[in-house]
């Protein structure tokens, strides 16, 4: 029955003021730096191409539990992308709160914005603009991340920038997150008076500074990044749906056959091994279970 | 003989049916130390007797002059015409507050709104005993609350708001800081559980964006973005 007083009257029944609107604000930037933090860790990760393939198929494997589960399981990755994709769905209800409403509170705005030209008040701008982005480009990588969690590697990846399409969606959430990211964290900071000190202002220009250099190195790591999907892709386009094997179980598989078939074979140095290797390395993949 | 510079101010009177938002340019010769109040006094002296505009103090003080020169709210008697360096100055009356005509906003009425919406003023159960000598306050606590008492009124970090701008009703950041100034006094027996009633919500300190053009553009240098960061802690903080 208080619910439907409060509800009405816009307070409580001993005529308080609503605790939510300090539970919003709260939420809202503890999803943002919890999401912030993220990416940044997921940045790291997604780049691991940059080292190799087989760097990059071992840090999935090991999202996947390889090192409690025979082999992993991408099932595991779909649980974390529902965890991840529920924040960013709190997050981004909260975040609404602040969008302009209608065509007045849009317009006003954008006149004030251009007309002062005032860095932090662009910079609001271009992070609701992103966030509102991000409602869409967000959910449909999430999405595929969650239904096909098993495509996710080093071929797998690369096919989808190139011959699923996905490649434009990605550059513009590229942009969107580190933007709206960098900008958020550094909103957090002036917002909670973080980092503070005894000069707030000197510590906001640094905050500033800071802000930028997180923008640009993101910004630089992503683009080199899909960059390099993007290349695999291209080279892998004719095989694409074709799934990477890391170096080392083709080794493996390959002192397997050697071993059957020629049991006195010295490993080191005879030939079919060293070319099982080496078109490995050349790019040539091999096909049949279990190679 | 000084630089010609160009003025354009916006002419527009919201109470007459014919008048016609526009904005009108003057010429005039810039002179030693000009500021806005100079030029604008010799544009009504010689040029438009019909130009409206604020001033009293001329030196800072008073907070009556604030206006939007070059799209950015500033105290036009504390503005020099040679810091505009192409000589073309526009300007504009103050958003967010009630235009009563062309340069002249109507922020009085307004920051009496803001003050009896946040109390401004010290809540005390304390009765005076003129007798004795007053219980001591501690100099930093009462150089800090002084420090949030050169406030001037002048509407400036209202009129930066993009956040205010969008919504009418919210409390801006003099607001704030006067919640601060009393949070902080130790004469205020107020709460923060007081304070929420004032501004626990969206219009309050849960509305503001820390868009920031408040701090960067208050002519009194207020440390407003540190202070509207304390209130929002303390406020979150409670149960
Ligand atoms: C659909 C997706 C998203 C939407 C609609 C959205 C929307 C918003 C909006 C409008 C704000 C400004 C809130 C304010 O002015 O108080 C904001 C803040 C923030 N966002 Fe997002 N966002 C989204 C996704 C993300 C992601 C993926 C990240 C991580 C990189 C992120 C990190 C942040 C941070 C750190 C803040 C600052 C929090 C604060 O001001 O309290 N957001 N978001
Ligand atoms: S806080 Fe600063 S800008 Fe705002 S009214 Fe007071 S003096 Fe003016
Ligand atoms: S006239 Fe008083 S502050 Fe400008």
């Amino acid at each position: 029955m208080s619910n439907l007083i409060e509800g009405f009257l816009g307070k409580s029944v001993e005529g308080k003021k609503s605790r939510i609107p300090a539970k919003l604000d709260y939420w809202q930037s503890a999803t943002g730096l919890f999401l912030a933090l993220f990416m940044w860790g997921h940045m790291f990760f997604v780049s691991s191409i940059l080292v190799s393939k087989d760097f990059m198929y071992s840090v999935t494997k090991m999202f996947e539990g390889v090192s409690f589960i025979d082999g992993g399981n991408p099932f595991i990755v779909s649980v974390a992308v529902a965890i991840v994709l529920t924040i960013i769905i709190i997050h981004a209800v909260l975040g609404m709160r602040k969008f302009p409403a209608n065509y007045r509170q849009y317009r006003a705005f954008r006149t004030h914005m251009k007309m002062m030209e005032h860095e932090d008040t662009t910079l609001w701008f271009i992070q609701a603009f992103t966030g509102f982005a991000m409602f869409f480009l967000a959910s449909a990588h999430l999405f595929i991340m969650l239904t096909k969690p098993e495509t996710i590697g080093p071929f797998g990846s690369a096919d989808r920038m190139i011959t699923d399409w996905m490649w434009p969606i990605y550059l513009l959430l590229l942009l969107a997150v580190e933007f709206h990211g960098s900008i958020g964290l550094y909103r957090l900071s002036v917002k909670w008076g973080w980092f503070e000190g005894s000069d707030a202002k000197v510590t906001r220009a640094n905050l500033k500074k800071v802000k930028w250099a997180i923008t640009a190195f993101f910004l630089i790591l992503g683009l080199t990044t899909l960059a390099a999907y993007m290349k695999i892709g291209l080279e892998h386009r004719d095989h694409a749906g074709q799934r990477f094997q890391p170096t080392a179980m083709i080794i493996q598989h390959a002192n397997s056959i050697i071993y059957s078939k020629n049991q006195n074979i010295d490993m080191n140095t005879e030939t079919p091994f060293r070319a099982l290797v080496a078109r490995n390395f050349s790019g040539i993949h091999f096909q049949g279970k279990g190679v | 003989m000084g630089r010609m510079i160009t003025i354009k101010a916006l002419k527009y009177n919201p109470n007459s049916k014919v008048s016609r938002a526009h904005f009108a340019e003057y010429q005039l010769e810039e002179t030693d130390g000009m500021t806005l109040f100079v030029a604008l006094s010799k544009i009504r002296e010689e040029l438009d007797h019909d130009l409206s505009f604020d001033f009293v103090c001329r030196a800072g003080i008073c907070g009556s002059c604030g206006m939007m020169v070059n799209g950015t709210p500033k105290l036009a008697c504390r503005t020099l015409t040679r810091d505009y360096e192409n000589g073309v100055i526009q300007l504009m009356p103050m958003p967010a507050f009630k235009l009563i005509k062309d340069l002249s906003v109507n922020t009085g009425e307004w920051m009496e709104g803001m003050s009896k919406r946040v109390e401004s003023w010290v809540h005390t159960n304390e009765v005076p005993d003129f007798t004795k000598l007053e219980k001591p306050i501690d100099p930093q606590v009462a150089e800090d609350t002084f420090e949030l008492d050169r406030c001037v009124e002048c509407g400036i970090c209202v009129a930066a708001c993009g956040t205010k701008l969008m919504r009418p009703d919210f409390v801006g950041a003099v607001g704030l800081n006067r919640v601060a100034r009393f949070r902080m006094d130790p004469h205020d027996n107020r709460t923060d559980e007081d304070f929420y009633e004032l501004i626990g919500d969206d219009d309050g300190i849960f509305g503001c964006m820390s868009l920031l053009a408040c701090e960067d553009n208050c002519p009194k240098h207020l440390p407003l973005q540190s202070k509207i960061a304390y209130m929002r802690r303390k406020l979150v903080a409670l149960r």
